[in-house]
């Protein structure tokens, strides 16, 4: 990866005066760089990533990921029917995968009711969806290279030769 | 109780006053401490780990476990084409530390002399004069980025003089040489016939071309005792594993010094350290190239802020100078600290020509680096203020 991206990649709030400086590149030639990432659709978002199980005691917060099997549609493939999931707002992320079923969708909920009226009423009875199955998100240990356990940090001696 | 002369000659650490005060103080952003702050790679720990799971708990044979020493010198072989017999020619130390004060009770009688250059990690003299042999160091100059010449060698040089200790890329200079600068000091070494002993502990970072270690010269591998180990490349400094490499007669003289004093290294840290050389490769790059970004903006950052810095061409340290300041170095380090709670290492620490300089470990968080530079300016305006 571009080394512009592998430290956008680590933390998006790096300015491209800062990043500049950790390259050696000018400002200039750097802003530039990330226009054309964000042009391309190679950047597509700058994000936070939020231990939400700690936002409010972790209430208001329920993630589930869902197999869905699918019978695809003549002419259409797979791609028609993902987009008519993916558009719905309660889908954070969906995958066309290999394997027992064929997209893996990571929906999210208020709350359990919420997630499982969406599997309910809006994804099973879809037209081509022979199947799912849902596993309720019980504990996030690691997402996005972050793992969320707070540990007790070993801390260095101030100095040292 | 009677304390031994030679210890009592020992000149006082100038510095430990200073780092006790450091240590006594809280909520310090330090830029002063001699380690990375990444930890160990998980690999590392990991096998660490289950070695012990296992019951890996015993002795080691005392040269270290023969795999390390297999694998070091595969990774020597690998890397640099060396050609170290892991059965005769390579001793496992407890970190570089006890590597250096072997050499130096191996080799040296009473008043045998050993040239080391300025600016020089604390260590260096102290296990010269611990061994019974009196250091000469010899000033080098910040126009020549504190690297010492051919030139300098001789003029140090009397006929007491039996070796000549080296540390390149240097802490804390940051300096280190080029195959170049290598060939002419080696040609004087060898002109001169003393042994160099070459520490090499942050060979890997080095960031603006390849390090050359010494006994890849041509001729020089018979005259070198080269020290190395895993403490800082691999952020294994807790470990305490270093290596020596180096003439079968050398070797197995530190390792009977060795064999009595400290038996054998940590069996645990050996098998990380193991893990370390012929796995660690990619978590070597990645913290490499996180060192190599700090480097840029903290050198930058220091010369905008007025403390002029050449770039260090390795290591994790900076060395800028703090004479514009009017300050001695001691005085500029102990004020930041008192005034800003910025902790760093004046240059004196590492030798009397360093007057002038402090030493800035850029192993630290950007955000701290970041956090440093304000505050140090802060200071700046005011100390100018005052003049």
């Amino acid at each position: 990866m571009d080394e512009i991206l592998e430290i956008l990649s680590k933390d998006a709030r790096r300015t491209p005066q800062e990043i500049s400086k950790l390259c050696g590149k000018s400002p200039e030639s750097v802003k530039k760089a990330i226009k054309e990432y964000e042009d391309g659709g190679i950047i597509l978002q700058y994000k936070t990533v939020i231990n939400k199980e700690l936002l409010n005691g972790g209430r208001n917060s329920v993630r589930a990921l869902i197999e869905v099997g699918i019978m695809p549609q003549k002419d259409l493939g797979f791609d028609s029917i993902a987009e008519r999931i993916y558009n719905f707002p309660e889908v954070k992320s969906c995958y066309l995968v290999s394997g027992g079923y064929d997209l893996l969708v990571v929906v999210e909920g208020d709350s359990i009711q919420m997630v499982a009226e969406f599997v309910a009423s809006k994804l099973s009875p879809m037209p081509n969806v022979r199947q799912t199955a849902t596993h309720f998100l019980l504990k996030t240990y690691k997402e996005e290279g972050q793992i969320f356990k707070k540990s007790i940090k070993h801390k260095r001696l101030n100095i040292s030769p | 109780m009677q304390i031994s002369k030679r210890v009592q000659e020992l000149p006082p650490s100038g510095i430990r006053a200073f780092f006790d005060l450091v240590l006594g103080m809280k909520d310090v952003i330090s830029l002063g401490v001699g380690e990375p702050d990444f930890v160990t790679p998980w690999h590392i720990r990991e096998k660490a780990i289950s070695s012990l799971e296992q019951g890996s708990t015993s002795y080691t044979s005392n040269k270290g476990m023969p795999e390390l020493r297999q694998a070091i010198s595969k990774h020597l072989n690998a890397k640099y084409k060396l050609d170290y017999d892991f059965e005769e020619e390579i001793l496992i130390t407890v970190g570089v530390s006890e590597a250096l004060d072997l050499a130096m009770r191996a080799i040296l009688n009473p008043g045998d002399k050993v040239l080391v250059p300025e600016p020089y990690y604390v260590a260096y003299t102290a296990v010269v004069h611990l061994a019974g042999g009196v250091a000469v160091t010899i000033p080098t100059s910040p126009k020549n980025k504190f690297k010492i010449t051919a030139q300098d060698i001789q003029k140090a040089y009397s006929k007491d003089v039996k070796a000549i200790l080296l540390g390149y890329p240097s802490n804390p200079s940051g300096g280190s040489y080029t195959k170049q600068e290598l060939l002419a000091l080696a040609a004087m070494a060898k002109k001169l016939d003393i042994i160099i002993i070459s520490d090499e502990l942050y060979d890997e970072l080095t960031y603006d071309y390849n390090h050359t270690p010494l006994p890849t010269l041509p001729g020089m591998k018979d005259r070198i005792i080269y020290l190395n180990g895993f403490s800082k490349v691999y952020a294994m400094t807790g470990f305490r594993i270093g290596w020596v490499c180096g003439p079968a007669d050398v070797v197995a003289a530190m390792t009977k010094i060795h064999q009595y004093t400290m038996l054998c290294a940590s069996i645990t840290g050996q098998i990380a350290a193991r893990e370390a050389i012929n796995n660690g490769f990619k978590e070597v790059q990645r913290m490499k190239m996180e060192y190599d970004r700090r480097r840029k903006f903290i050198v930058e950052q220091l010369n905008e802020i007025g403390l002029s810095c050449h770039m260090p061409e390795g290591a994790f340290y900076a060395f800028p100078s703090i004479k514009t300041t009017g300050e001695t170095a001691m005085d500029f380090a102990k004020n930041l600290l008192n005034e800003q709670k910025v902790a760093l290492v004046p240059g004196v620490a590492f030798g009397r020509s360093c007057e002038g300089y402090v030493r800035i470990s850029y192993a630290s968080s950007l955000e701290n680096l970041k956090e440093a530079i304000a505050r140090m300016k802060i200071y700046l305006a005011k100390s100018r203020g005052k003049g």
